[in-house]
């Protein structure tokens, strides 16, 4: 490493010359520089593999009746599979039922739970206009407190099936999302929250809303492009 | 006291010593952050221990290989750069061999590095001695730093879940006790076992003071 | 406030998240050099000058190693770099200040392998925060890492004049008034949510 050589240059009023000094710490790099080159050329493919399970599990848990993924992005020429572009943007996982027809789309949400960050994966089906599952990717929330957001049945039976269709115009959603106190749903867009996990039942709530509530009007009048055409 | 080991053969000492009366967590105090950090379930803390042993023995083997041939003056960052590219390594393993067991590891994977035990293994042991007897040194320090994980893990998941390996030990009603799997649970976990260990340690001195005063009372 | 705001990375960096108290990092030091408060509040500082070293480095290495995509040597980096800046503080206070010198004693060099150090680099890369919201990452971990050193020594400080029994002396004593500064620090999670 170079940062380390010029350190230990200046330490050369020493019995060793300081060309000796750098040449085994470049030595050291050369050799450590190719070992690490070499694990990760062999891992690669296999640690991409595994990232491409775990998402695969996690698309189809959220979508029911799901068996095949494809990735879109959005772009100004409306969505485009992943592979076939460079353009950056949310990427939007389309699942495809056994006969091929669209079983839903899996989109990414994040925000501030009650520890930190929270990752959810949550699944929307065009034609019911409304959000069939959800899964917490990454949470640090509270053990047996916060983290029941990952178990709780009435708060995931909630999500399942929650109204999240839009209004006439198409720019936002007709009821919001929200989480409220259990057993007080009152709007179809209302989640049960969780006694005790409140402020993490809340976030997930809000995250839905604001994701939901920018991309989905996006998507609107792309859904034919996500039909599979072969 | 390097120089008169150096004489002696390898032994079934040099790997006990590591293992438990210089075990490096709980006589030494060396290596903390993992030891509290990754202990709330069995299945990581064995993952950790693991993960840390095949580093140490690594590097310290290819210290020890190297020892004559680093100059002095340069040899702690020598032996951070080998530590560092074996943590590397260890990094890139474990994401290919299961993505949970990384995730549930974070970022403590990498801050292997950090690790004052296998610095201070490189530095006290390995720059001196051959490679075999080094290499039984590790294994043995690092066997030791895997049960240390593992008496913290173990006790952790049980009360903190009711669970060990994710398999149930308490029937239903047990209410668990969720503070053991946060973070004040680790600092009170292990400074239980400190205190047991300091428990046994003075009863043994006393019995040994006791057998003293008897022969000599004998005599 | 915003999970992106600065005045939260601050908040978060510092207290809810403390590095010490609830990331588990930094924990040698903490136990080694918190007897006195005279040597702990020094510690504590020069260990978050580091950070802040570190930090900006990390910020400079991710964008070199990004754009010759080598990624996989940042780790490397990151290290080489934490040992010069800490052999840099270790110069600067040799010089300056002799007594302090001494009293860090073995310590100072130690801070090579403070794992709260090379955590800040590791953990502004994984939340890929730009450079001010680095920067206030780092200052707030200092930030937070000073706090828990102080508080740490003033604790065993008082403890050192108690009764305590002679098998909890020492690292257990130190462990479990780590838990309660911990336990206590748990409640700040939710802050600012």
């Amino acid at each position: 490493m170079s940062a380390a050589d010029s350190t230990q240059a200046p330490q050369a009023p020493s019995p060793t010359s300081s060309l000796r000094l750098v040449f085994t710490l470049g030595l050291i790099a050369l050799c450590s520089g190719l070992l690490v080159v070499s694990v990760v050329e062999w891992t690669r493919p296999i640690i991409a593999d595994n990232h491409e399970r775990a998402l695969q599990q996690a698309v189809f848990d959220v979508i029911p009746g799901a068996v095949e993924r494809r990735d879109f992005v959005l772009t100004e020429q409306g969505l485009v599979p992943k592979e076939e572009t460079d353009a950056r943007g949310e990427v939007i996982h389309a699942g495809y039922t056994e006969d091929g027809a669209l079983a839903g789309i899996a989109l990414e949400a994040s925000g501030r739970g009650y520890a930190d960050v929270i990752r959810i994966l949550y699944g929307y089906d065009p034609a019911c206009e409304c959000i069939v599952g959800m899964s917490v990717l990454e949470s640090q929330e509270t053990p047996g407190l916060g983290d029941r957001i990952e178990t709780d049945p009435d708060f995931l039976g909630s999500i399942e099936g929650l109204d999240a269709s839009l209004t006439e115009d198409g720019t936002e959603l007709k009821h919001g999302i929200r989480t409220v106190d259990p057993g007080e749903r009152e709007e179809p867009g209302d989640i049960d929250g969780i006694t005790g996990a409140t402020v993490s039942a809340e976030a997930i709530g809000d995250m839905l809303h604001r994701s939901a509530n920018k991309q989905l009007p996006q998507l609107q009048g792309h859904w034919s492009e996500l039909e599979r055409n072969e | 006291m390097a120089a008169k080991r150096e004489q002696e053969p390898i032994t079934m000492d040099t790997f006990l010593s590591g293992l438990w009366r210089e075990n490096p967590v709980f006589v030494m105090l060396l290596g903390m952050c993992p030891v509290l950090a990754v202990t709330n379930t069995t299945e990581n803390a064995l993952a950790m221990g693991l993960a840390t042993t095949f580093v140490l023995v690594c590097s310290t083997g290819l210290v020890s290989i190297l020892r004559d041939f680093i100059p002095k003056e340069v040899r702690i960052a020598s032996y951070i750069v080998i530590i560092a590219t074996f943590v590397t390594v260890v990094d890139y393993a474990i994401q290919a061999i299961s993505l949970e067991i990384y995730n549930a590891l974070g970022a403590f994977i990498q801050l292997i590095v950090a690790n004052c035990m296998i610095l201070g293994r490189a530095e006290a042991f390995a720059s001196r001695q051959p490679l075999g007897k080094t290499l039984v040194d590790a294994l043995g320090v690092g066997a030791g730093f895997t049960l240390a994980l593992l008496c913290l893990g173990t006790v952790r998941e049980l009360l903190g879940a009711g669970e060990i390996l994710g398999v149930q030990v308490f029937p239903d009603g047990f209410e668990p006790w969720v503070i053991m799997l946060l973070p004040p649970g680790g600092f009170f976990v292990l400074a239980g076992w400190l205190l047991l260990f300091a428990w046994l340690k003075e009863r043994q001195n006393q019995r040994a003071a006791a057998a003293k005063e008897a022969t000599a009372d004998g005599r | 406030m915003d999970a992106d705001s600065l005045s939260y990375i601050f908040l978060n960096a510092a207290i809810i998240n403390n590095f010490v108290l609830a990331l588990f990092l930094g924990i040698c030091p903490i136990l080694g050099v918190s007897g006195k408060l005279g040597t702990a509040f020094p510690m504590g500082v020069a260990s978050a000058f580091v950070m802040l070293i570190a930090s900006l480095a990390a910020y400079g290495i991710n964008i070199v190693l990004g754009y010759f995509e080598l990624e996989f040597l940042s780790l490397i980096a990151y290290i080489a770099v934490i040992a010069s800046a800490v052999q840099l503080v270790e110069m600067v206070v040799k010089k300056f200040s002799p007594p302090l010198y001494r009293a860090l004693g073995i310590f100072l060099p130690l801070i090579t392998t403070n794992c709260a150090i090379l955590g800040v680099a590791l953990f502004q890369t994984s939340y890929e925060y730009d450079f001010l919201q680095s920067l206030t990452y780092s200052l707030g971990a200092g930030a937070g890492f000073i706090l828990a050193i102080v508080l740490m020594a003033g604790l065993r400080e008082q403890v050192d004049l108690a009764d305590v029994p002679s098998v909890a002396r020492g690292a257990a004593m130190s462990l479990m008034l780590a838990g309660v500064l911990s336990l206590a620090f748990m409640g700040f999670a939710g802050l600012g949510g």
